[in-house]
């Protein structure tokens, strides 16, 4: 059998996914039912969920803003009038038998989802979003099913991307990227415990070179980043091993158990390949008025990707840092409110750092977000400048965060209070150094004949005289010139 | 025009759920097909330049405030269900032997 990683040098995986993202509405997508976690089974339902005769559907206009922001943020293009549809089946989670969906007159089509790839951004198309209710939850118990509908009729924007995803790692970002936009956006909780983001994957693989795709498959049940990449890599592997042995991929549907960490195809005991897809006569065309888009438009903040080439290419943050700055808005909005306070060309680095190391790490500790942060981004900023200005050294820097952090002191009042302004003066510096030298005179000879080493010596006895204020710059300058090398 | 095949009425009856004897097949074949022969002289008319029309009046979709409002309590939500577990409904298991 060849080795897999020989079969995917002459192979490629293509990969289309379908995320369905649970908009953060209060109610239902077509009745007032509310939605809520973990509530007691069947407690979420009404006449229109339950399908009874003679309910109606009534669209939820915040699902329609928000699936209006997620395609605007996407650069989608927005349907003026777009339908919602019955697509047909008989599934105990879905009591009408027929789920509200839109089949070919979707809400987004043709727009894009940026994704960081090894610090550069790609660009992913996407087919189509689209407006649907989610179904009950089925809870398989050996010959029975139970069923709790309090998931029925929950509103979902169903993402499609196009096939242009080449391995798991790039599916496993897709999410990512959809993940940090919906929470960005506040389109979703985006809570993947709870089920918000779900993702179903396309698989398949082709020789190198080839046009054409091969034949796919379709795994469901993939809902965590590491599921999204251990169920693609095992279905690459799984369709790889069975070309190389002369076998064919069959079109199906398999099912992906994180558990065992593999996939079984899934056979319905009832085949319905027939969706009988037509216009919804309870529920007329949606139209999307100018003033709607106006306000949806409006309202959008900078996206996170944008912020992401932003920090680098005008703020001289690393590729890095950029992206942990961007993996919550919070984390952006503190890092941009610093920037203001502090708008110096090249101290966003420094800036960044600040907040990624000293900050972050004193929120971990006590457990916080950035949100709860007791230091302001104005108040480090302050901190920053003390020590961008020479007045403290870095390392003192570290120590008067820590105050500052804990007390809610201003720095500079710190520093004053406790003397530890960096001493810069030239004169009062070569004193100094030249009390260490001539404390030092067998240092100094061996120094003096070649042992480098030592140097770091007498680094350490100019600070230890001046309790660590001395200027590490001008100190080592000024040790030279006293010791002649 | 079209009259549909055996087959075809079968694949119906499947897709809703519906189990039909011969008799009834029979007699389903010759009527659904004499409803598809009426279309059929409908579909006569010429459309070109017309769109199509999916509701009889000419109205937007109405839209719902997003507040929720209290639910049906279980006990009444599952009044019609056959069989129940505590506040489940039991159905028979569809897919054979996984978890969803």
């Amino acid at each position: 059998m060849t080795e897999l990683a020989q079969l995917l040098k002459d192979f490629e995986p293509v990969i289309g996914l379908e995320v369905h993202v649970q908009l953060a509405t209060k109610s239902k997508a077509f009745s007032a039912s509310g939605i809520e976690f973990g509530a007691s089974p069947n407690s979420l339902t009404d006449p229109t969920v339950l399908g009874l005769p003679g309910s109606l559907p009534v669209f939820n206009k915040a699902a329609l803003e928000l699936a209006l922001k997620l395609g605007v943020a996407t650069g989608s293009q927005i349907r003026a009038k777009s339908r919602f549809a019955r697509k047909h089946y008989f599934y105990p989670d879905q009591p009408k038998n027929y789920q509200i969906t839109q089949f070919d007159e979707p809400l987004c089509e043709n727009g894009h989802l940026d994704l960081i790839v090894g610090g550069a951004v790609k660009r992913v198309k996407l087919q189509r979003i689209h407006l649907e209710e989610d179904a009950g939850k089925n809870t398989h118990v050996g010959a029975f099913s139970h069923v709790d509908l309090n998931r029925a009729g929950v509103p979902l924007c169903e993402v499609v991307s196009a096939p242009e995803l080449t391995s798991s790692e790039e599916a496993a970002e897709f999410m990512r990227a959809l993940h940090r936009l919906v929470r960005w956006l506040e389109i979703s909780e985006a809570d993947m415990e709870k089920g918000h983001l779900r993702c179903d994957a396309n698989v398949s693989v082709r020789l190198r070179g080839e046009d054409r795709l091969g034949t796919r498959t379709e795994l469901k049940n993939i809902n965590s980043f590491r599921f999204v990449q251990n169920a693609i890599d095992h279905e690459i592997a799984r369709q790889l091993r069975l070309i190389d042995s002369g076998g064919r991929v069959e079109r199906e549907t398999r099912l992906w158990d994180a558990d065992l960490g593999q996939s079984a195809p899934m056979r319905s005991k009832e085949e319905a390949n027939d969706y009988r897809y037509f216009p919804d006569p309870d529920l007329p065309v949606m139209v999307v008025e100018g003033a709607l888009m106006g306000n949806i438009l409006r309202s959008l903040p900078e996206l996170p990707v944008a912020r992401f080439e932003r920090y680098q290419k005008i703020h001289n943050v690393t590729a890095d840092d950029a992206r942990t700055l961007i993996s919550d808005r919070a984390l952006a909005e503190y890092f941009d409110a610093a920037l203001e306070a502090h708008p110096k060309d090249g101290s966003g680095r420094t800036i960044a750092n600040w907040m990624l190391t000293e900050l972050l790490g004193a929120l971990n500790k006590a457990g916080i977000t950035i949100a709860q942060s007791p230091m302001p981004p104005q108040r480090l900023i302050s901190l920053v400048k003390l020590v961008e200005e020479g007045t403290i050294s870095g390392k003192i820097g570290k120590e008067i965060f820590e105050e500052s952090y804990r007390t809610g002191e201003d720095p500079a009042a710190i520093v004053e209070r406790r003397g530890v302004q960096q001493i810069s003066d030239e004169a009062m510096l070569w004193a100094v150094v030249e009390k260490v030298v001539s404390a030092s005179p067998k240092q100094t000879t061996d120094y003096q004949g070649g042992k480098d080493s030592l140097f770091g010596y007498f680094v350490g006895q100019v600070m230890k005289e001046t309790q660590g204020r001395a200027n590490p710059v001008m100190t080592t300058d000024l040790l030279r010139k006293r010791l002649g090398r | 025009m079209p009259s549909l095949t055996r087959k075809e009425v079968e694949e119906i009856a499947l897709l809703a759920r519906l189990h039909m004897d011969e008799a009834a097949l029979a007699r389903m074949e010759s009527e659904l097909g004499a409803i598809l022969e009426h279309f059929s002289s409908i579909a006569a008319v010429d459309t070109t330049d017309i769109p199509p029309m999916t509701h009889a009046v000419p109205i937007e979709l109405p839209l719902r405030v997003d507040v929720a409002f209290p639910s049906l309590d279980a006990a009444d939500a599952l009044r019609a269900v056959p069989k129940r577990d505590g506040d489940l409904i039991v159905v028979p298991a569809i897919i054979a032997g996984s978890g969803e």
